[in-house]
């Protein structure tokens, strides 16, 4: 049962661990957390400032690595990759929406939305074409050619998921992808990452600490002193 | 990521800063076009001097009496001498030798009258000192022979003489109150290191002046120029001359009466200089160039400060260390690349500029710009560039995407 465990999951972590030295003290971040996400599933990874959910999105985005324990995404061990294939890995299999949207200011949308193809190796033709396809499935097929500086809060997230989807990856991360909008865009875009994955089977963890963000996924995870508080489904 | 995409990227981040980005160029466009100019004008002075020096060919020597202090009876060098060196028996790498007497006279045509250099010479003179007529004919054998009473002129003597330099074949001149006909007038030569300027002399039949020299000897000749069989023979030459001399002038052992100048010789000598001096201050120049790496490698560390965040992402989308350092690199070697262009371009209007002022001031000095210069400069900027540019762009490869990512 083990075995075949992590190749069902798309995100399989085994008693995760993160320990930052601070001078003479170890602060353990995570603490040997265990979770499972299956494909097309959405998780919201909650707690409050401090419990190490932006840790778990860290290792969860092979951002960075765990101290110890492992972790498989998409049926691949990464904790234990280098720099370079852990790159390789963000580009093909994580797509990340940020709270403050990090689009690159002097390039249109479109481009923003090449980029990842580009690191990817994902050439010519056919990226622009991608790239396209994605910001009209986000609805902004007549803004393709405006910088993120001419677009409202809520066009630009649209622009980031667009930048999220295009690789086709196993997850997408969104870190507080409502935490600077209003209240009325923040519904669309989690409309909009709702409506992916239904039509896509898109597995999104949302990270959060809105009750009213988390809400709408299926599942939330608890996260309190780098610990999952609560049964692991 | 490829290098072409690299490099438009590059360039449109580096329009976003143009000020910023405009300044570093120019700390690299005045240290190329430093360099550019010092070895440009370098280079043009040692051509002009070259070409200055090119009368005297590669195969001459020139043979004076200079003897040893310690040489009691010094003998000068008579017409014996130059038959002697003449005799391909006792001198075999000797092609052929003329020989020269110099003196100054009175010369008078109509109501003018100057005192004026003459050269006696003898016929092959012209040939071997590689003058050439404007107009007129050269001495020839029958005028040697004949002692006959006729001038060729050097070009600014006929200037000063007769106020022009064309038309006085068939002229009388009076030379010491005697009469001579113009039959030629040499084209300049322009300055030579052969010790006589035969743009401003008269040059006379030798026979004519050993018949009226009151030299004891007579047949003295004070410069014989020897033309040597090949450039690859002038130090056999040279012994040989000296050799020949010694048993004709009696020299003791161990000494010389005579001096066999090579102009080659100093012509080397020159060059060896001017290369010098092109190299030390092209050197200098280059220092201006160091300077302006460093302020790329200024700007390129600032710029990757400021850009933490969009790094982070970049590496969050799945750049890895070669994209990143790939693009920062490519923006340092386009500024240097840009500065190196515009530098040669400044450098090469500067070194126009000195040749234009040189020109004005009577030097001629054409600046030199090769082929070989341009890709030096190219290539070094470049590799400023990428040097000055490796540090900030590895750093900005090395950041970890969490901190990178977390930035304000």
């Amino acid at each position: 049962m083990q075995a075949s465990t992590t190749n069902d999951w798309v995100v399989a972590g085994e008693n995760l661990t993160k320990i930052y030295p601070m001078g003479k003290w170890q602060v353990h971040a995570l603490n040997g957390v265990s979770l499972r996400i299956a494909a097309g599933e959405v998780v919201a990874i909650m707690g409050p400032s401090g419990s190490g959910k932006s840790t778990l999105m860290n290792i969860l985005g092979c951002l960075d690595r765990p101290s110890s324990g492992s972790y498989f995404l998409d049926g691949e061990l990464v904790s234990s990759l280098r720099d370079d294939a852990l790159a390789r890995i963000r580009g093909r299999k994580v797509g990340f929406v940020f709270q403050s949207f990090n689009l690159l200011p002097r390039i249109s949308a479109l481009e923003n939305v090449e980029l990842p193809m580009r690191y990817v190796g994902n050439g010519g033709r056919a990226r622009r074409q991608r790239a396209q396809a994605a910001l009209e499935a986000v609805g902004l097929g007549d803004r393709l050619h405006h910088k993120p500086t001419e677009l409202s809060g809520g066009q630009q997230q649209r622009v980031a998921i667009a930048r999220a989807l295009v690789n086709d990856p196993a997850i997408i991360l969104a870190d507080e992808p409502t935490g600077a909008l209003d209240t009325r865009s923040g519904r669309e875009i989690l409309d909009l990452l709702l409506q992916l994955n239904r039509e896509r089977g898109t597995t999104i963890i949302l990270v959060t600490h809105d009750p009213t963000v988390a809400g709408r996924a299926q599942r939330i995870i608890t996260m309190c002193d780098g610990k999952v508080e609560g049964a692991v489904a | 990521m490829n290098l072409a995409q690299a490099l438009i990227e590059a360039l449109r981040s580096l329009t976003v800063n143009k000020l910023r980005s405009a300044l570093t160029i120019l700390g690299i466009v005045i240290g190329v076009a430093a360099v550019i100019a010092m070895i440009s004008l370098g280079r043009g002075l040692q051509a002009s001097v070259s070409e200055q020096l090119s009368g005297v060919g590669s195969t001459t020597l020139v043979v004076f009496s200079a003897p040893d202090p310690g040489i009691r009876f010094p003998k000068p060098l008579t017409m014996g001498d130059v038959r002697a060196l003449s005799d391909p028996l006792q001198a075999p790498d000797v092609l052929a030798v003329a020989a020269q007497t110099i003196g100054s006279a009175t010369f008078s045509f109509g109501s003018k009258t100057q005192t004026q250099n003459f050269y006696g010479v003898t016929a092959n003179y012209f040939s071997i000192n590689n003058l050439k007529l404007a107009e007129g004919e050269a001495l020839k054998e029958e005028h040697i022979l004949g002692q006959s009473a006729v001038v060729v002129l050097g070009p600014r003597l006929a200037k000063s003489l007769f106020g022009r330099q064309t038309g006085l074949v068939g002229e009388m001149v009076h030379i010491e109150g005697q009469p001579f006909r113009v039959i030629g007038v040499l084209k300049p030569a322009g300055n030579s290191i052969s010790f006589t300027d035969t743009d401003n002399a008269a040059l006379l039949p030798i026979s004519l002046v050993h018949a009226r020299s009151v030299r004891s000897p007579r047949d003295t000749v004070d410069f014989v120029t020897v033309q040597v069989r090949s450039a690859g023979r002038v130090k056999q030459a040279t012994e040989q001359v000296r050799q020949v001399l010694r048993v004709r002038h009696q020299t003791p052992v161990g000494m010389n009466d005579v001096n066999v100048f090579v102009p080659q010789d100093m012509l080397n000598a020159i060059n060896q200089i001017m290369v010098a001096l092109t190299v030390f201050l092209g050197g200098i120049a280059a220092i201006s160039l160091l300077v302006g790496g460093i302020g790329i490698m200024n700007i390129m560390l600032v710029s990757v400060t400021e850009r933490t965040r969009e790094i982070g992402l970049r590496k969050a989308l799945g750049a890895r260390r070669g994209d990143i350092l790939l693009q920062f690199l490519a923006e340092a070697a386009t500024l240097s690349l840009m500065g190196g262009v515009l530098g040669i371009v400044l450098g090469w209007l500067i070194g126009v500029v000195f040749g234009y002022f040189a020109k004005a001031s009577g030097t001629t000095l054409v600046p030199q710009i090769g082929l070989d210069a341009v890709l030096i400069a190219t290539l070094f900027s470049s590799a400023i560039g990428l040097f000055f540019g490796f540090y900030p762009a590895n750093r900005a490869a090395r950041l970890q995407p969490v901190e990178a990512l977390r930035y304000e």
